[in-house]
């Protein structure tokens, strides 16, 4: 215990093991939290009054409630005054060169095909000029801004569209809503903004790589993204890339607002840095995701790969408002050696002839946990609602978990709720088929778990879905045989 | 091109094949017959690397190396192809995308480019048509919700794709209807060549009707008791297990 405190200040000190940290220009919060701490925050973002107010009522919200306990992890009491809550984006690189890197990250920017430009950008390592993204962000941003598409960092929304984010800020997401989310509000660093106009089709999938400095923002972000009557986006956030942050407390948040006729496709692939084979270090990943479908026939769709942190906390859910909309999520979770996952969704069907898919993959390998917690609840008014999930786990090795927790309310005689679950293995058997097929042990595993996961890779944007392929490969290396 | 001397195999202590020679040369057909225990399935898993068997003695060399040296995987690259007797389903793994793989691993190890995917398809198309496949199984997950002789008939077709140097064929005949016997008798002739040879392992003399074989060995209580020609089978067949027991019990005077 006193030793995992030991390793939580070093994550969150100034002494990063990994020397990530050492002489580089810091502008930092003074450590621990309170008013003045929120206050030095708003005051070094600029941000208008409405956003301190926003804070500040959030942190008065947080100091009464108490972290969760009820998820199926562990880690010792984490110490928020130890905590430092600003720091801000570095503008110098970590590196002069790829050859300060730690080759075992380059290993696996190799195995997983991540061009040498982006290796760069990832490892923090000085980009050439002519390989930087500017150029290509703002090519970019024209096409977007020419359909009246907004997409750009949440500390620009808030000077730039200060309506907007009053309007919809913290309106699916209250701060009231969790003690994560209670935090987030109070302390978040930035994050994204994105807004689909009236009747517009996004030509692009909006990807947060786009975004310059999006590597950055820190552990307390915040997504927004609104999509007007009649209109269709499809986000990506996220990096298949092992990201070793020096922030060990990751508390995000994602809000989606879908009206009338609109679609909004959310994909994200999580590969936080898992912590060491026996479990030290690691992100802890405490997110707070969810959509509403506000207007009738509004559809929103969560497709996530969460292979990495040490411990995920995770539920992106869906109020399916509107009459006639759509809810779906899909999941693939992995964990391996010492991970934790409790992942899962909610469906809170409020509208008529709302539906809703769920469709989890857990894996789990190594000594790791993998629990899917999930929630379908129809209302009173939600006639006809109907929902239909499955809840599939697959264990490689005999020492990990895979756990269920399906919590299902019916408050409606017209509601169809189906719930399929199945636990299998990676048979010997199976392994050996492959081998004598001349496919190598890591390559069988590889074939065998992206084909258990298919149906959620599927669903995932093409460019995504080659990089998620390989991540689950490599994210499984060593874990049998 | 195969050579086994004096081996001996056990699992869990419990003996299986006890002291067991047999050489096989390119171009030639071996048929195995056997009652069911006699270690027929062993044999073949030994071959292909199958680590739940324990070897206590022998040696197998295939290409003048001894196989123990090699890897499964490495022995499937270097042209052994094992029919399954019980193929096992991979769900969500298209056939076509499993056997990409692995031709793509073999060419690797052989020094060659991968196959592009006009390619793949082109070779896929030529191999359908030779093992007389279904078009439509290609694209079904490996084995998943396959009818027996559906998967059987999968299993020649990743030979006819694989175009092994060794195959072993583990009681590809069990279960299947005529037809589909039929099926799988043709793509193995078809695939026949002076340069690869083949080992049948079977039940039943029935499947030796369409793959003629040129030697017919009896496989009884972990060591090979008779060897033949062709008319062994048909011999076994007429006269039953017992006979050739009999038999070889009388040769060696036991």
């Amino acid at each position: 215990m006193a030793d995992n405190n030991k390793i939580l200040k070093e994550f969150t000190g100034s002494d990063y093991k990994y020397g990530f940290y050492t002489d580089i220009e810091m502008d930092q919060a003074p450590r621990g939290l309170s008013e003045d701490t929120i206050r030095f925050i708003s005051a070094k973002k600029k941000e208008p009054e409405f956003m301190l107010a926003f804070r500040l009522e959030a942190f008065r919200h947080w100091k009464t409630l108490k972290e969760p306990q009820w998820a199926h992890v562990q880690f010792p009491p984490i110490d928020y005054q130890e905590l430092i809550y600003y720091s801000a984006p570095r503008k110098k690189p970590k590196y002069e060169s790829m050859n300060e890197v730690d080759p075992e990250l380059l290993e696996t920017f190799e195995k997983l095909g991540i061009p040498l430009s982006e290796q760069k950008q990832l490892a923090g390592v000085a980009v050439d000029a002519v390989m930087d993204s500017v150029s290509v962000g703002s090519t970019f941003k024209e096409t977007l801004a020419r359909q009246g598409i907004i997409f750009c960092s949440f500390s620009e929304a808030v000077h730039k569209h200060p309506e907007l984010i009053k309007k919809y800020m913290g309106s699916v997401v209250p701060h009231t809503d969790n003690f994560f989310a209670a935090l987030n509000s109070a302390v978040f660093s930035d994050g994204s903004f994105a807004f689909i106009p009236r009747g517009v089709r996004c030509p692009l999938e909006l990807s947060t790589y786009f975004r310059i400095n999006a590597a950055n923002t820190g552990q307390f972000e915040r997504t927004l993204i609104v999509a007007e009557e009649d209109s269709y986006v499809s986000y990506m956030e996220g990096c298949t890339a092992p990201i070793r942050d020096e922030n060990q407390l990751h508390a995000a948040i994602v809000e989606i607002i879908a009206h009338k006729n609109a679609e909004v496709k959310y994909s994200t692939v999580q590969n936080w840095w898992p912590g060491d084979k026996s479990g030290k270090g690691g992100v802890y990943n405490f997110v707070t995701k969810r959509g509403v479908c506000e207007g009738d026939h509004s559809k929103i769709s969560w497709t996530q790969v969460e292979t990495g942190s040490a411990i995920t906390w995770k539920y992106p859910s869906l109020v399916l408002k509107g009459d006639h909309t759509t809810g779906e999520f899909y999941s693939v979770a992995v964990t391996n050696n010492m991970q934790q996952a409790d992942t899962g969704t909610k469906m809170i069907h409020l509208g008529k002839n709302s539906r809703s898919t769920i469709i989890s993959k857990g894996i789990s390998a190594g000594r790791s946990n993998n629990s899917y917690r999930g929630l379908v609840k129809t209302t009173r008014k939600a006639e006809n609602a109907r929902n239909f999930s499955q809840c599939d786990s697959l264990l490689l090795g005999d020492q990990c978990g895979a756990h269920t927790f399906p919590y299902v309310e019916v408050g409606n005689q017209s509601s169809i709720v189906e719930h399929e679950a199945t636990t299998s293995k990676i048979s010997e058997d199976q392994l050996f088929y492959c081998l004598q097929r001349g496919i190598d042990m890591e390559g069988a595993i590889g074939l065998i778990v992206n084909g258990y996961a298919k149906e959620v890779l599927s669903k995932l944007p093409m460019e995504f879905a080659v990089e998620a392929q390989k991540l689950l490969s490599v994210s499984l290396e060593g874990s049998v045989g | 091109m195969l050579r086994i001397n004096n081996l001996k195999v056990s699992i869990v202590g419990k003996p299986i094949i006890k002291g067991l020679s047999l050489e096989v040369e390119e171009g030639e057909v071996h048929a195995i017959m056997g009652p069911n225990g006699s270690g027929k399935s062993t044999l073949a898993a030994v071959i292909a690397g199958r680590d739940k068997f324990d070897v206590d003695e022998g040696e197998v060399d295939y290409m003048g190396e001894s196989i123990f040296d090699m890897s499964p995987e490495l022995r499937a690259r270097e042209g052994i192809f094992l029919g399954f007797q019980y193929p096992v389903e991979i769900p969500g793994v298209s056939i076509s995308n499993f056997l990409r793989t692995a031709i793509n691993e073999k060419r690797k190890h052989l020094g060659l480019d991968p196959l592009t995917g006009a390619e793949f398809l082109k070779l896929m198309e030529e191999k359908k048509r030779m093992v007389d496949i279904q078009s439509k199984l290609t694209n079904r997950s490996v084995n998943e919700g396959f009818s027996g002789g559906e998967k059987k008939k999968n299993e020649i077709f990743q030979m006819a794709m694989l175009e092994p140097r060794l195959a072993i064929l583990d009681e590809t005949d069990s279960g299947l209807d005529i037809d589909a016997l039929k099926v799988v008798a043709n793509g193995v002739n078809s695939l026949r060549s002076k340069n690869n040879a083949t080992i049948v392992i079977t039940h039943y003399q029935r499947l030796l009707d369409y793959i003629i074989p040129d030697f017919v060995h009896v496989l009884y209580d972990g060591r090979i008791i008779k060897s033949g020609g062709r008319g062994l089978a048909l011999e076994l067949e007429e006269k039953g297990y017992e006979w050739v027991k009999k038999e070889t019990g009388e040769a060696t005077g036991a």
